[in-house]
């Protein structure tokens, strides 16, 4: 569904990312994993054009959507997100209520029907979970909400949009271990409905998740990948010394 | 939960946002315009019409022809002499109420609100009514009469909060690692005060003052009633004396054919100004502050 | 505790104390000369006396006071919007090196004196306005001025407050692909609303407090103003002119005049300060 094609990132002129290329199916999930300052989220940026956004970012290679090249694809950067959506480390949920965090990315895209906007909001919230939680308190402030809701309302945020490609920068990482759970089941739930790439570091979810995993590693400063393909080829037969390593917790 | 993957790419809404975002825009360039544009304006203007007529012995010379002619040498006297009286009275005052801010008093203590309520009343004080207490207090309880005295005394009650403000925040953002190896070292508080703490916020010190006389060169207001009006050559301070920008305002208001002599005297103080905001820049960047504008605000 | 630490704590905290002494000494010396006028005269016939002819023992302030609300009201309401255009500019749309540029020439912008204005004014401004009518110097000329000289107050509340607006919130929304003026609408403004009124209110305070530009913009007539193009004075400037010699009940009018100013800036003062203890 979604994939790069030897991609270099580099901020201000100092390289962060070497030669990555990998690939998402669709409905599949691939997970990035590796030690931090690998390049993985920096490569989960470029993805969705965040990177336009960070003065002396430079991105070079290809990135393509369902073959394509993106940008040929995607006319603007705002079309781009409506399709590829973005869930961040710590959840960050607007200063509003819950229902306007989840209308406000559905007026900006166009949607004006009072009516759709309600029952598209029900449905996003029903799908994480949310809603027996909080269809009482739907005006009530997001920043309320428990560690873990502000993560799932993050989600529905994301999926109101109706996206194919669900990118996720460690989801779980800044929850406590039940709200980490929650969201895990949640995402374990979207597999064949979303093209899902997450970065993580706990490998044992990443088995758990993914159907293809990449590892990245750091050579001479430079993240790079160094091993990618379905998920229990790499951890049972991989033939790299760094990965085999990594993957059994001795290093990294 | 189904997602086909037809993917549309002119969406029904980018018109509509694209003219927000365009009109948005336009708005906020020419906003953003406009203010730099009349700045440059005001800034030429003052030196096309005012340079000219600036030169040494403009600076020098006494005032002729009640301003029209000759030059403005009593005018900067009286001036500097101001200034240094205000700076006389202010900085010390200022520094040890800043010094109790900080220290002495507890931050959220009843009294340390207090004072900086009454600090803060103070800096949104009309000018003109420092002029009239100038005038009431100094001028006439105190008999200092007209004079430089009269209107350094007032000036410095009007600089006050600033300096106490900007001397608080040079002091706070001495990293606390400096007065921790001081403690570990056994000094009394004095000496970490005098020795460790103020040096090193010396340079954000001096900004502060730097930018209190920028403030106090620019008052009218105050000064006619305190300082006195007269353009004539001060022998001590308490004497009396015309500011530059009171000798400004009389030559723009007061005297016919005032007008070229009024911008010579603006394109000298605009010229101290200048130089007076260069050197705030300069000590604060040498104090590592970051950006100017917020030292001295209020947060 | 040590002797030299002792003397350092009856200094600083004397200081302290006197510093903070200065503000009750002004109105204590406000009050002392204006008691005269509000014992003799009466606060109704500042707003009832038929005009201000202090020779005729009429002293009507509310020409003054409605010319001083206009100029100021005028003022903040065409600072307002350009300050926080500015505060969105530097963050939003400028290129780093042109932001830092602005923000120095606000900075500048904040220090050129009030009389410095006012001269430019006179010879640029008001002959421009003077194509509408009349002399250019009215409470229009004032006005815009004003605004220039506020405007700076406006622009740095701004600006602090649009930069504590936490990133996370700006990331999320672009990663939804609100676009830019989308992000500062829905998400930058409400949450710098409280910094910005701040700035808001302050500027006010500055323009009432403003004497010498308006004093020689607004024109010189003492007459209630019927229009933005009619000539006015402020309270403000009328203390300037008219204190130099002023007979006593005359004085001590004038000493109501500005005692009254001083109340209402100070009342807004606090009522900012307790919204930011409350706040907090």
């Amino acid at each position: 569904m979604i994939a790069a094609h030897n991609l270099f990132i580099s901020y201000r002129g100092r390289n962060i990312l070497r030669n990555a290329s990998l690939e998402a199916k669709p409905g599949q999930v691939l997970a990035l994993v590796g030690p931090s300052g690998c390049g993985k989220s920096s490569l989960l940026a470029a993805l969705n054009r965040m990177t336009d956004l960070i003065p002396g970012a430079t991105v070079s290679g290809q990135i393509t959507f369902g073959g394509a090249p993106i940008n040929s694809v995607f006319a603007t950067r705002a079309e781009l997100c409506r399709h590829v959506g973005m869930i961040f480390q710590k959840p960050n949920p607007f200063a509003m209520s819950i229902r306007r965090n989840i209308e406000l990315g559905l007026r900006e895209h166009g949607e004006r029907s009072r009516a759709k906007l309600k029952q598209i909001t029900e449905h996003v919230l029903r799908d994480v979970g949310l809603w027996d939680e909080v269809q009482h308190r739907l005006d009530h402030s997001a920043l309320e909400l428990s560690g873990g809701q502000q993560q799932r309302l993050c989600i529905a945020r994301a999926i109101a949009l109706k996206p194919q490609v669900l990118l996720m920068d460690e989801p779980c990482s800044a929850l406590d271990p039940i709200a980490a759970e929650r969201v895990e089941q949640l995402i374990q739930s979207m597999r064949g409905q979303y093209t899902i790439v997450i970065v993580t570091h706990n490998l044992a979810q990443a088995r758990r998740l993914a159907d293809s995993i990449a590892v990245f590693w750091t050579r001479e400063g430079i993240g790079e990948i160094v091993e990618h393909g379905p998920t229990e080829t790499i951890f049972e037969t991989s033939s790299s010394e760094i990965v085999n390593s990594y993957l059994s917790g001795r290093r990294g | 939960m189904t997602n086909t993957s037809s993917i549309k790419t002119g969406s029904p809404r980018s018109s509509g946002h694209r003219t927000r975002e365009y009109a948005a825009g336009i708005f906020i360039w020419f906003a953003a315009s406009v203010v730099m544009a009349i700045l440059a304006w005001i800034v030429v203007d003052i030196t096309v019409r005012g340079l000219s007529q600036i030169s040494l012995s403009y600076l020098i010379n006494n005032v002729a022809d009640a301003g029209r002619s000759g030059g403005i040498g009593p005018v900067i006297l009286s001036t500097i002499l101001i200034l240094l009286v205000t700076l006389a009275t202010a900085v010390p005052l200022s520094m040890a109420s800043a010094i109790a801010l900080t220290e002495q008093v507890g931050h959220d203590s009843l009294l340390a609100r207090y004072i900086r309520l009454s600090l803060d009343v103070l800096s949104g004080v009309p000018s003109i009514v420092f002029g009239l207490f100038g005038n009431v207090f100094f001028t006439i309880t105190l008999g200092l009469g007209y004079s430089i005295l009269s209107g350094g005394l007032t000036l410095g009650c009007m600089v006050l909060p600033i300096l106490i403000r900007t001397t608080e925040q040079a002091i706070n953002s001495v990293p606390v690692e400096h007065r921790h190896a001081a403690a570990a070292l056994g000094l009394s508080r004095s000496t970490t005060l005098f020795r460790v703490v103020l040096p090193a916020a010396a340079p954000a010190l001096a900004a502060g003052i730097v930018i209190s006389m920028g403030r106090a060169l620019a008052e009218t207001a105050a000064l006619i009633f305190t300082a006195g009006y007269v353009a004539r050559t001060p022998e001590s301070v308490f004497d009396s004396g015309r500011s530059l920008s009171v000798h400004i305002y009389d030559l723009a208001m007061n005297v016919p054919g005032g007008g070229p002599r009024a911008y010579a005297a603006a394109c000298v103080l605009v010229g101290m100004l200048l130089v007076i905001n260069g050197a705030t820049a300069l000590l604060l960047k040498v104090a590592g502050f970051r950006i100017a504008p917020h030292f001295g605000a209020r947060r | 505790m040590s002797r030299s630490d002792l003397l350092l704590k009856i200094a600083t905290r004397t200081s302290a104390a006197l510093s903070a002494t200065v503000v009750l000494l002004i109105l204590g010396f406000l009050f002392r000369d204006a008691a005269p006028a509000l014992r003799e005269i009466g606060l109704s016939r500042f707003l009832t006396d038929p005009s201000w002819h202090p020779l005729y023992g009429h002293f009507n302030l509310t020409p003054m006071i409605v010319a001083t609300l206009a100029t100021s009201l005028g003022a903040v309401i065409l600072a307002g919007p350009l300050g926080i255009a500015s505060g969105v500019f530097v963050h939003f749309y400028a290129p780093s090196a042109l932001a830092a540029w602005h923000r120095r020439i606000v900075e500048l912008l904040a220090g050129i004196p009030s009389v410095v204005f006012g001269l430019w004014g006179l010879t640029v401004l008001a002959p421009m306005i003077a194509i509408w009518g009349g002399s250019g110097q009215n409470l229009l000329t004032a006005t815009i001025v004003l605004a220039l000289m506020v405007l700076p107050t406006v622009a740095v509340f701004a600006d602090n407050a649009v930069a504590a607006v936490p990133s996370e919130s700006i990331r999320g929304a672009a990663a939804l692909g609100v676009e830019r003026w989308g992000i500062i609408w829905n998400i930058v403004l409400p949450q710098a609303r409280t910094g910005i009124i701040a700035g808001v209110v302050l500027a006010m305070t500055r323009a009432l407090g403003e004497t010498m530009a308006v004093l020689m913009l607004a024109g010189n007539v003492v007459e209630m103003p019927t229009s933005l193009l009619s000539p006015g004075r402020t309270l403000n400037a009328n203390i300037a002119l008219e204190l130099g010699y002023a007979s006593t009940s005359h004085r001590s009018v004038l000493f109501v005049s500005g005692l009254i100013l001083m109340l209402v800036v100070s009342l807004i003062v606090t009522a900012i300060s307790w919204r930011r203890r409350s706040g907090q």
